[in-house]
């Protein structure tokens, strides 16, 4: 059948079952805009900042488990993309995008509005593809959905120049996808999971750390299989939170430079590590030549170059977390491990890292603690980067897969407003909470303007302290309190700033107003931004100070911190 | 691993089996610029199956490194099979053309060092000669030095970068191997 550019990419994302595309036009995608009527089963999402598209359709990817969609236009549309594909990159997520280049003819002549976005993006995606025929349309948009949702997902990009978009060409379906060079091993080496049974069955003291694989392969109820047999505790890295429940009884938390001390302490003391779809990041790990030295590690992914990257391991297992551990459970014996739970236990009592202090003052614990027992535990928090994003891991009760969304290995701010929107659309059935701070939600607010226009009913609760709180932490920490340029002391009036885009607004100052305000805003149906006015100079604790080991932690405030 | 002509850095010489497509090298040398790998030598060229290129690198770093770099040279898409090439058993070449000044010393004598190292003089003008030498890395090295050392001057070196072969018969890549069949993934070869 005689089809052109755009109607082939319209109809490609429909047989990958793609329903929703975050987007935003301009001269070189027009083509494939245009289309866009002919195909009402895609909805458009018209975004207001391309960066808002890219959060949005990682947001959505991460909700769902499906690749999201995003599409830009050239040159600044493209570049725009960027930070948000950089993003979906570092933490796994899987994304399609698709970029408008400038014509063929043009390509290479800095034409208006060109920019080499498949040479930008090269180190950022999982693999990218610039289409020079309409007739490769098909096969491309196949593959980029192949690669960016298989193996380790991640986002792949296809460029495509505004000519090709209008080009006609008798289309051709292709059945298969032929890429000699990518094929994912999935399954498990027999011989290595057989070792890391026995290394299991002898250990006395192990934990497993569980992260972001775990979830991508939704291996929940595996994981859980070997956790309860052969009662082992269960460590999930930030963005493995979720993926075991926070309520188990052998979830002890997360770890690492803003984990709590118990975790950090059992792996610390750990015989054995048992490491599923996580990569050793130097947030969980600081000093890696000291990272658990009395362990040895078994080490369970999808992707080689993570194995041995960081931390040498005795035990590497490349393969896909859930089918590894299907294989490995037969293998595992029960076990009861008591003396090992109770030091766990004993652990915690020592280094109750998660009370909220009591205190008049509002602080940003106490909101977090409020919103999980307000939703039940059972909301999906989106957050920035920074300390509110700490706090959000640390308080909140994440029960079910899924429901932290979150920027872990890029580290994207203004990641949560844009991030929550994808999610709610991708879980229209759930309450999605973004927990931002004031200095991320001012760089993507303009989203809102999204939400309330395509009624997508975001609940915000910005904990306001004037500050870029982390770096601020950092500055009072390691630069004696010297605050350069962290302080904003002429924020927008957010309650204005909600009304004034149409959505719900409200202040919070006293604790006495926390739960009805959220309990306001989760009735109101809309978007809705809660501004949180809590202590500028409160800190997140522990803290494990970058490039140090466990015997560096900072448990609690010091004594000349203790302002209450 | 074999050291590297100064003597100091290791070296692994690594091939590659990948795509003959636009972009290819530039996503091969960002990966290594990315990661903060070294390329001592890199040499591309068509392979006996149609569309598919050919690589040999020369990659400085230790084993841990080495593998490092095969793993995430696999993980492209582009690249199709990678081989750590054993020192033991593989043949290395390399190509060199050398241009040397040459005024008052008898051809003879010049024919005679460039015999030893079975070069070539390929072309003479009035005052100088082209000489091309084919051999390991070091053979071509110990060459230069010889001609430098008899009194010739060496105006101008131009080396195609090693390629390498491990010897006896092997299964082979071929087209149909490549394109239909799983090749069978061990994690110790790293592949993806």
């Amino acid at each position: 059948m005689r089809r052109n550019g755009g109607q082939i990419v319209c109809e490609a994302l429909l047989r990958e079952g793609v329903d929703v595309i975050f987007g935003l036009p301009g001269g070189a995608i027009l083509p494939l805009y245009q289309i866009l009527p002919e195909f009402p089963e895609l909805r458009h999402i018209l975004v207001r900042h391309e960066q808002g598209a890219a959060h949005a359709a990682d947001g959505y990817a991460r909700v769902t488990g499906r690749p999201g969609v995003a599409w830009a236009t050239s040159g600044p549309g493209a570049t725009n993309l960027v930070t948000g594909i950089a993003t979906a990159q570092m933490d796994s997520v899987p994304m399609v995008v698709v970029t408008g280049q400038v014509g063929r003819a043009a390509i290479g002549s800095d034409a208006f509005q060109e920019t080499d976005i498949t040479g930008i993006t090269l180190p950022i995606t999982k693999h990218n593809y610039l289409v020079m025929h309409a007739s490769e349309i098909a096969g491309v948009i196949k593959e980029a959905f192949h690669i960016a949702s298989t193996g380790r997902p991640g986002p792949v990009l296809v460029d495509i120049p505004k000519d090709v978009f209008t080009e006609e060409v008798d289309v051709e379906w292709p059945e298969e996808i032929d890429l000699p060079g990518y094929k994912p091993n999935l399954q498990g080496h027999s011989g290595m999971i057989r070792r890391a049974a026995n290394l299991i069955n002898e250990a006395e003291r192990p934990v497993i750390l569980a992260g972001h694989g775990v979830i991508l392969s939704q291996a929940f109820d595996e994981l859980r299989e070997l956790a309860e047999k052969a009662q082992i505790p269960v460590v999930p890295t930030l963005l493995g939170l979720s993926g075991f429940p926070d309520d188990h009884v052998l979830c002890v938390g997360m770890p690492g430079m803003h984990g709590m001390a118990y975790a950090s302490l059992a792996i610390e003391e750990a015989d054995l590590l048992i490491a599923l779809g996580m990569r050793f990041d130097d947030r969980i790990t600081g000093d890696t030549s000291s990272f658990a030295t009395r362990s040895k590690k078994i080490h369970v992914d999808v992707d080689p170059s993570e194995i041995g990257k960081n931390i040498p391991v005795d035990v590497p297992i490349v393969g896909d977390v859930k089918r590894v551990l299907v294989d490995l459970n037969k293998r595992v014996q029960p076990s009861t491990r008591i003396d090992w739970l109770n030091r766990i236990e004993e652990l915690k009592r020592d280094h109750p890292s998660m009370l909220v202090r009591e205190t008049d003052k509002l602080i940003p614990q106490y909101v977090i603690k409020e919103i999980s027992e307000a939703t039940n535990g059972e909301a999906i928090v989106v957050t920035g980067v920074g300390q509110h994003q700490m706090w959000a891991a640390q308080h909140y009760s994440y029960n079910e897969p899924r429901s932290l969304v979150s920027s872990g290995g890029a580290g994207s701010m203004g990641y949560e407003v844009p991030g929550a929107m994808g999610a709610q659309v991708g879980r229209p059935d759930k309450v999605v909470w973004s927990v931002a701070g004031d200095g991320g939600f001012q760089m993507t607010m303009c989203e809102i303007a999204t939400m309330v226009e395509n009624h997508i009913p975001v609940k915000i609760a910005i904990l306001n302290n004037g500050f870029l709180g982390m770096v601020r932490q950092w500055q009072e920490i390691f630069y004696n309190r010297s605050y350069v340029a962290t302080g904003y002391s002429h924020n927008p009036d957010f309650v204005k700033l909600a009304e004034a885009f149409g959505a719900f607004g409200a202040r919070v100052t006293d604790n006495s107003q926390v739960r009805s305000t959220i309990m306001d805003a989760m009735a109101f149906d809309g978007p809705a931004i809660v501004d949180f006015v809590v202590e500028q100079e409160e800190n997140v604790y522990p803290m494990i100070p970058a490039g140090m080991s466990v015997r560096e932690m900072i448990e609690e405030p010091r004594p000349q911190e203790a302002r209450t | 691993m074999v050291t590297s002509q100064n003597g100091t850095k290791p070296e692994h010489t690594l091939t590659a089996l990948v795509e003959d497509k636009p972009g290819v090298l530039n996503r091969i040398t960002s990966m290594f610029r990315r990661r903060g790998y070294n390329i001592a030598s890199l040499a591309v060229g068509p392979s006996e199956i149609p569309d598919l290129s050919r690589m040999t690198f020369v990659v400085e770093g230790d084993t841990r490194t080495t593998e490092q770099v095969s793993k995430n040279l696999n993980k492209l898409i582009d690249v199709i099979k990678v081989v750590d090439v054993d020192d033991n058993n593989s043949v290395w070449r390399e190509l060199a053309l050398v241009r040397v000044k040459w005024n008052t010393q008898p051809l003879s004598e010049i024919k005679a060092i460039v015999d030893i190292f079975g070069a070539k003089i390929v072309d003479t003008t009035a005052d100088s000669l082209i000489i091309e030498v084919t051999g390991k890395s070091n053979k071509v090295n110990d060459l230069v030095d010889n001609l430098t050392g008899f009194g010739l001057q060496v105006q101008e070196v131009m080396r195609t970068g090693v390629v390498a072969m491990s010897r006896g018969s092997n299964e082979g890549d071929s087209q149909r191997r490549v394109r239909a069949e799983k090749p069978a993934v061990k994690w110790e070869s790293g592949s993806v």
